[in-house]
Parts: C-alpha cells; structure tokens; sequence
C-alpha cells in the first residue's frame, strides 16, 4: 500500500488526479498554438534564417572567413561544439543516472531535458560539420576505406573516437527519449479528434496499449538504456575532453580533464534545463507539477557541480606549478594574467562564486534568481572552453608565432546559427509533444502528491495526519 | 464455449492498488485474465499475473557481445591486417586504443538490438496503431481487465460479480 509522507513536500502540487495530469499536460499539444509561441518561434527562425546565411557563407568561402590564424587554428567552433554537448548531459544524467538512483523528482522535467539533449546534440554536431571546412567529406570519419582505396580511419586518435561516441550518444538518447514518449503519443493518440492527429501520433505509438506484460518489459528496457546510457555519458565527454587532453599543448594535456569536463557538462546542462523549465513552467502552466521543490534540487546539483568544478580549476593550477614544468606554467599564469584575463576571470566569477551563492535556500528557491543564475552559468561555461581553447593556443612555444583571436561576424553568426536551430527544434518540442512524462507522473503521483485519487480509507488517515503539507503548498505560493 | 469466442469481459478500476490486489483475489476464484491495461506501470501487476520474468535482458547481453566483437574485429582488421600503420608511436594492434570505439559500439548495438527486440516481442510497430483494445480510457485514467470468456469456464455472471466485488466500477462486454 502506498504512504504519503507527512513530512517530505510533495512532488505534485495542486492535488491533481490521473485524468487531471493528462488533461494538463495535454492541453498544450491539443490546443492551438498560443501567441507567444508563434511570437517566440517566429523569432526562433529569424535567428535560425539569419544563422544559416552565416553558415551559407562559411562553406561557401571556406573557413578563412572565420577569425582563425596559424597559431590559433581552433576558436569558437571547437568552443561552441564542447560548449553544446556538455548542454545536452544533463538531459541524460536527469532521464538515466537519476532513474538509476530511483529519484523521483526526475519524472517532471526528465522529457524535456532529454529533448533538451537531443537538440544540444545537433547543435554540436553542427560545429563539428562547420569546422571540417568541407562537409561533404564527413563521410570520411566513417570507418570506410579512405578515398575508396585501402587505408582506414586512424583508430587510434581520439577525433574518431568522439565521432564514435557522439553518435552513439546521440542515437541511445534518441532512443530512449523515443522510447520514453510512446505511452503519451498513445494516450494523445486516444484523445485525438482530427484524423491527421490521430495517424500522426497513432503511427508514432506503434500501437502501445499499456498491457502489464508490455509494461513490464518496457520498465526493464528503460532501466538497461539507463545502465547503459550512464558510463555513455561519462564517455563522451570523457573523450571530448581526450582530444585536448592527449595533445603535448600546454594547458590541454591535464589528466583531470576527464572528470573535470564531465562535471562541466552537468553544471552548465542543468544550468539550461533550469532555463528551458523555467520558461516552460509559465508558458504551458505546468507550476503544479515544476515544483519549487524540483527546482531547488536542481540548484543543489548545480552547487555541486560547480564546486567539483571550482576544484578542477584550482587542482589544474597546482598541478601545473607543482609539475615544475615552466611551460605548463606559463600557460596558466598567462591565463589569469596574459592578455585573455578578462575570459579567464568571467570563467572564474561565473563558475566558481555565482552557484555558490545557492546554500542561501531563500536564494535557491527564487525563480528570477536561479534563471539568472542559470544564464551566468551557461556563459560562465562557454568562456571556460574558450578559456581552455584559446588563452592555451594564443602563446605558442616561439614567441614570434604568438598571436591573438577575435571573431569575426561569421563566427558570430555560426554560434548564433546553433541558437536558432535550438529553440526552432525546442518549440516544436515544445508544442507538438508532451513537455511533462504522463505515465511517470501518474507513476509517483499517489506516494508523492498532495491529492489522494484513492479510495483507499488508509492512506487517507496519513495525510489528515501530515499538518506540514499546507504549509509547503503556502511556500510555493 | 463456441458462442464465447471473441467475447471479453471488460473490468474497469479506477484505482492501481485496487487493481493489482484484484488481480490475485479473481485468479484465486478461478477466474482467468487474459490481460490488465493501465496508463502507467504498476509494480508486481505482472507477477500478479503469473506472467513470466522478461528474458529481454538475455537478448540484451547477447547483443551487447555481438558490439564489442564486431568493434574489435574491424579495428584488429584494418589497422592490424588490412594496412598495418604505425601513428604517433602506438602498435598497430593496441588494445588500450581501442577500448574507446569498442564500449560506444557494444553500448549501440544492445542499445537498438534490445529496443528492436522489444518492439517485436511485444507486436509493436508503426501500421499496428488500430490495435483493438479493450477501453479507450486505459491509456488515461482508467485499469482495465480483460477477461476472455472463451478461455473461461465459469459463467458471464459468476466473473461479473466476482470483476465488481474485486472492486471493478464498471464490467462491460466487448466482442472482437
């Protein structure tokens, strides 16, 4: 039998029933599309048109339209592509490290965060298309005999492995977020009253019809894609972080990278999962079930994460005094000091001190300060891969080879290209399927929630019992 | 038994602790339940049941194996046999190196082999979607028992009591 704790705050507010949940967060996917979304989308592919003339550009001219020179030959391209993928990590740490560990507060805001990845993910990959200077020749990443003769990919450098591992990352989480929707595209799908509706999302519901037996086998699945999907999301970054850590340039070839990226890649994506939810909680009116309670635990991962994160840059520091070696040195007192100071110490201001300021609770349970918190995060984060990228390349080991990088309006417009592809793809998301998972929702609802739909006489002695629940639903207020 | 065929007895609960204690309780009084629809899973219903534990992990580990040989094979093949190549001081054949490669290519291959495994096991499929069912609320708010009356010896009365004394707000008869 289930039994509400009178002392946890619940998960769902609002004392919501199971047809209550499917009425809420439908009602945006069945609805017509509202003003602000055509507004924000119509935005969206401004930025995206704007973007893609950019690129249009870049591929048409080559990449010397880019502000690239000999010395610093990778900038914001390999900054915005690193940048994008540790975005998309949380999504996957939120949907698959969190079910692992049975946290229940993932249910709200695990679909959108792993739409959140997917949509990261292409953006990266984006990058990684636009800096090959000639996309066409993509292909030859793939394990085929280059050139069609008989010499193969070299196996052995970590630029293939990240092709490796972005796309599998990338499919395992398409499959899994995939996956995760198909019992609410079969619920819409039951609801559907347009004919077009009801074969588009009856055509994506493969025919699910919610039996025990197929529960039980998709329970299962879900928790080996997450078993599975954990180390992956440890791996990727892992080897993204390898492509500058088994170099010989100063400031890359650092051991703690692995770690050090990967938590990274947590801080800034639940950083942009707080944004996306934030935004989305008040748009599609989801308050009830994107708690002040959700949003608190992820301000304590975000915490966490920056203060692993805060170690690193600390840890690289010593390790690069303590090593003797005055080249590794150099490069991190050039850092602080060199000309590239002012990323350096935005890095430091936005990644170390801002998330620090959520042990206040007051603070971590303020929306308008945890999105902004959550932006400084995320531009805190991209200046730490330009601050690794290019305040490490700027110097070379000849002083008449030093150089600096500005960008150029095409290497603006490139990242701004990423922006519009993002939010065009997350509006669509956003309206055509279900931000909030129904099913897992309905799942914890009743251990969780506020409401009681039960009948069941025993469960409801509890809750008159638990005083503390009104005085939660007065703090969310 | 013959006029029976196709005919189901359609219990509908409103409640997943109802349900999942009503499941033992009518099997116990010989009452035979081809299947319980709900909107979200519901812990021990398949136990309940008597329905076997999922071997789909089986089939996981299985692909898993496939992955990580095929992933070695063409990294021991092409960089070893094919065009033995020496960069940046690595042998040709070096397992450390590859490790890489080889867990992403077992990860993808359990990954789409398990999920493919699962679509089959369970009749799923884009063209499937006029599958029959039994209550359209199933996918909402509603737990549904379907009971098939051709597989049942006991009469439409005898289940329909025993559906509303387990608790079922509703038994209807549906015919396929």
């Amino acid at each position: 039998m289930h039994v509400t704790s009178p002392v946890r705050e619940p998960l769902i507010q609002g004392g919501k029933t199971y047809a209550d949940v499917t009425e809420d967060i439908c009602r945006h996917v069945e609805g017509t599309p509202t003003k602000e979304w055509k507004i924000a989308f119509g935005i969206s592919l401004l930025v995206l048109a704007y973007g893609s003339v950019c690129l249009a550009w870049t591929w048409w001219e080559g990449l010397g339209v880019w502000g690239l020179n000999k010395t610093v030959g990778w900038a914001w391209d390999i900054t915005n592509f690193v940048w994008w993928v540790g975005i998309g990590h949380a999504g996957t740490l939120i949907s698959a490290i969190l079910l692992l560990f049975r946290q229940k507060w993932r249910t709200s805001i695990n679909r959108a965060a792993e739409a959140m990845t997917i949509f990261a993910v292409i953006c990266a990959a984006s990058f990684i298309l636009m800096h090959m200077g000639r996309p066409w020749m993509a292909y030859w990443a793939l394990p085929l005999p280059n050139a069609f003769g008989s010499l193969w990919v070299n196996f052995n450098s970590p630029l293939v492995w990240d092709v490796f591992a972005i796309s599998t990352y990338f499919s395992v989480s398409l499959v899994f977020w995939y996956i995760g929707l198909i019992p609410d595209l079969a619920t819409i799908r039951d609801r559907a009253t347009s004919k077009v509706s009801r074969l588009m999302y009856g055509t994506f519901a493969m025919g699910w019809d919610g039996s025990a037996k197929t529960w039980a086998r998709y329970e299962y699945i879900s928790l080996i894609l997450a078993g599975l999907s954990t180390p992956l999301v440890l791996s990727v970054h892992t080897i993204v972080s390898m492509d500058f850590a088994t170099s010989v340039i100063p400031g890359w070839h650092t051991t703690i990278f692995p770690p050090y990226f990967v938590a990274g890649a947590i801080f800034s994506g639940f950083a942009m999962v707080q944004n996306l939810m934030l935004i989305t909680r008040v748009v599609y009116k989801l308050e009830d079930y994107i708690t002040l309670e959700h949003i608190e635990t992820m301000n304590k991962v975000i915490t966490l994460t920056g203060s692993v994160v805060g170690v690193a840059y600390i840890t690289e520091f010593f390790i690069a005094w303590y090593s003797g070696v005055e080249y590794e040195y150099y490069a991190f007192f050039n850092r602080m000091t060199g000309p590239y100071w002012w990323a350096y110490w935005a890095m430091m201001t936005c990644n170390v001190i801002s998330p620090q300021l959520f042990w206040s609770r007051k603070l971590r349970r303020s929306i308008t300060f945890t999105f902004f918190i959550s932006v400084v995060v995320n531009i805190g984060m991209w200046f730490e891969r330009f601050v690794i990228i290019v305040t490490s390349l700027h110097r070379d080991y000849i002083p008449s080879s030093w150089a600096m990088f500005s960008p150029t309006r095409y290497d603006i417009g490139d990242y701004i290209f990423s922006f519009g592809l993002f939010f065009t793809l997350f509006l669509l998301f956003s309206k055509y399927l279900p931000v909030v998972n129904m099913a897992e929702v309905k799942a914890v609802i009743r251990s969780t929630s506020a409401n009681l739909p039960s009948k069941i006489a025993g469960v409801a002695k509890v809750r008159q019992r638990g005083a503390a629940e009104p005085a939660f639903n007065k703090d969310q207020e | 038994m013959a006029e029976l065929s196709g005919k189901y007895l359609v219990g509908v609960y409103d409640d997943d602790d109802t349900v999942l204690h009503a499941v033992p309780r009518l099997r116990k009084a010989g009452v035979k339940i081809k299947e319980v629809y709900s909107p979200f899973p519901i812990h021990g219903l398949d136990e309940a049941l008597g329905h076997p534990r999922t071997r789909i992990g089986i089939a996981a580990f299985m692909f898993g194996v496939t992955g990580c040989c095929c992933a070695l094979t063409l990294m021991i093949w092409t960089m070893g046999i094919d065009w033995p190549m020496i960069v940046g001081g690595k042998d040709p054949i070096s397992i450390p190196n590859y490790i890489p490669i080889t867990f992403e290519l077992t990860v993808l291959f359990t990954a789409f082999g398990m999920v493919t495994t699962f679509f089959i096991s369970n009749g799923l499929g884009p063209g499937t979607h006029f599958h029959p069912r039994f209550d359209v609320r199933s996918t909402d708010n509603k737990f549904v028992m379907a009971i098939d009356l051709g597989r049942n010896s006991m009469s439409v009365e005898e289940i329909s009591r025993a559906l509303k004394d387990s608790g079922a707000e509703e038994v209807n008869i549906k015919q396929f």
